[in-house]
């Protein structure tokens, strides 16, 4: 059986043009995606049982156990942490809220280490956006700042920004232009027609010289901003506002600096003050395929899109205080349920540590490093694979993911759901 | 769990002059990284994209080893911009098991 139009289940991209050729329920060839696509939709090695940890060794046990076990631990903690969320899809999500709600537990997702400051720049300034359809159709100037698309997001170009030909740019690549603003030359900047390489932690400082430029002030400023000609920013500045359509995707390269969601609110600014000379629109290049969707469905569950602390009995959100780092670095989460995420490999190692030091349940369909320091693994079927459900692009455009092969592992949202019910139970016998 | 994934995040990468410098032994064998806040051996390879001084470590667990959890009111470490140190080591580089063996209960 060939299935066309598969959903990638990978990055922010969403991708909704893969073939998959499907033979006695198993996948056979994976067509049109990229190598890291490919290979989250053909699958590897899965947790083959739940497992719970007794005198240091993880041992299988049945699903009935893993739930009553899970359930204990975030019954029983005072500030349980729900994190990940990241790598499933929103019907899973909206599950996860509510078992937070029911715990009294702080809900965190991915975006935590990735684009949450992009979030918070966002809240304070809004977003001139757009959706990849118009920017495929309209962009004839594409900027990357902090983004290694080729590496990260590898067919980001190809589907939707530099390199395809759309309705009023069929030329492709030779009818637009691609501006590249990183620390280093990558395989990204190597496609650019111009590459600004800036010292590390100075890109607020560009991006104000180049709202300087863009709003008539620029003979105020320096011969050279962070190691930047003035005539390099004179000439991006004018590359910009001589676009028709311009695009400004942005990646870690600023949320992870010096200046954090500062630079994105100063990002939100220059192109805000570009639309009173062209079109311009502004994207964070989201990481893994459903982190949005995170924000999405916690923002209309709660209010808030992620680092929501449900402790007081009504939803509370203060990064800084309420984030899954925060609560962990500061000794306050006193459990943990991740579930489609891996912080032992993704949080700094101070707070991996304090993790360690907790109670930990896991749900994912693979092993990874957060697995060696769980007390309670819980196997799923793959979201986007062998579950259908709801994902949301890098643009905020909800797309379904197909079920493409029958798994014998619950979903995440079933295993969410038999948590919750024996969560309740306990509550009944208290 | 890929040994593949797992060997593309525990390698540093250097510019020419850094890769090439005495220091460094021009490239031979492992490095030892140090920030405020952690070391960690890694492998080293040649990235002709970085300016002299910048070292580029994929985010992963070697890297989060240097990393401080500090979230400046915003709930997101700095994972980019932090100052190292970076020399020569006759040191392997752990595989992902040995290096969270230390961490609470990966067992023995």
């Amino acid at each position: 059986m060939i299935v066309e139009d598969v959903i990638c289940p990978f990055c922010g991209c969403l991708c909704d043009d893969i073939r998959v050729e499907v033979e006695d329920n198993k996948i056979t060839k994976v067509n049109r995606a990229c190598r890291l696509g490919a290979s989250k939709i053909r699958g590897h090695e899965r947790i083959k049982a739940p497992m719970v940890r007794e005198d240091g060794e993880l041992v299988e046990t049945s699903y009935e156990e893993a739930y009553q076990r899970a359930a204990q631990i975030l019954y029983q903690a005072k500030r349980p942490l729900l994190y990940g969320w990241c790598s499933t899809v929103c019907e899973a999500h909206k599950k996860g809220i509510l078992l937070a709600e029911e715990v009294g537990g702080v809900i965190d997702s991915t975006a935590t280490v990735c684009h949450g400051p992009s979030i918070i720049g966002i809240e304070e300034k809004g977003l001139a956006g757009a959706t990849l359809g118009q920017v495929k159709n309209r962009a004839d100037l594409i900027v990357f700042w902090g983004s290694n698309p080729a590496e990260a997001h590898p067919r980001h170009s190809l589907r939707y920004s530099t390199n395809v030909r759309g309705k009023f740019t069929e030329g492709g690549r030779s009818e637009k232009k691609m501006i590249v603003v990183d620390v280093r030359k990558t395989r990204s900047s190597r496609n650019a027609d111009k590459f600004l390489r800036i010292r590390p932690g100075t890109d607020y400082e560009v991006i104000s010289a180049l709202r300087m430029i863009v709003g008539g002030n620029g003979d105020l400023l320096p011969e050279r901003v962070a190691g930047i000609s003035k005539d390099d920013l004179v000439d991006m500045a004018e590359m910009m506002k001589a676009a028709r359509f311009g695009a400004f995707f942005f990646g870690l390269g600023l949320t992870h600096s010096r200046g954090s969601y500062k630079n994105i609110d100063n990002s939100l600014s220059l192109v805000n003050e570009l639309n009173s000379h062209t079109k311009f629109m502004i994207m964070p290049m989201r990481g893994h395929y459903n982190v949005g969707g995170f924000g999405q469905v916690c923002a209309w569950e709660t209010g808030y899109p992620m680092a929501v602390d449900f402790s007081r009995g009504i939803p509370y959100f203060n990064p800084g205080e309420t984030a899954a780092c925060d609560v962990l670095a500061n000794g306050e989460a006193d459990a943990a349920l991740v579930v489609a995420a891996d912080p032992a490999s993704n949080f700094p190692w101070s707070v991996v540590e304090k993790l360690a030091e907790i109670p930990v349940v896991q749900i994912d369909p693979f092993e990874n490093p957060t697995t060696l320091i769980s007390d309670v693994v819980i196997p799923s079927a793959v979201a986007g694979v062998e579950v259908e459900g709801t994902a949301y692009r890098m643009d905020g455009l909800p797309l379904r993911m197909k079920k493409l092969v029958t798994s014998s592992y619950p979903s995440d949202e079933e295993v969410l759901d038999g948590i919750i019910k024996e969560v309740r139970r306990l509550g009944d016998d208290n | 769990m890929s040994p593949e994934f797992f060997k593309a995040v525990s390698v540093c990468s250097l510019s020419e002059e850094d890769y090439g410098s005495p220091e460094l032994a021009k490239g031979e064998g492992n490095v030892l990284v140090t920030t405020p806040f952690g070391q960690v051996v890694v492998s080293v390879r040649l990235d002709e994209g970085l300016p002299q001084g910048i070292i580029f470590i994929p985010m992963g667990p070697w890297a989060n080893a240097l990393v401080g959890p500090d979230t400046c009111g915003c709930g997101t470490p700095r994972f980019k911009g932090i100052e190292a140190t970076v020399e020569p080591t006759m040191a392997e580089v752990k595989g992902v098991r040995e290096l969270f063996r230390g961490f609470g209960r990966a067992g023995p």
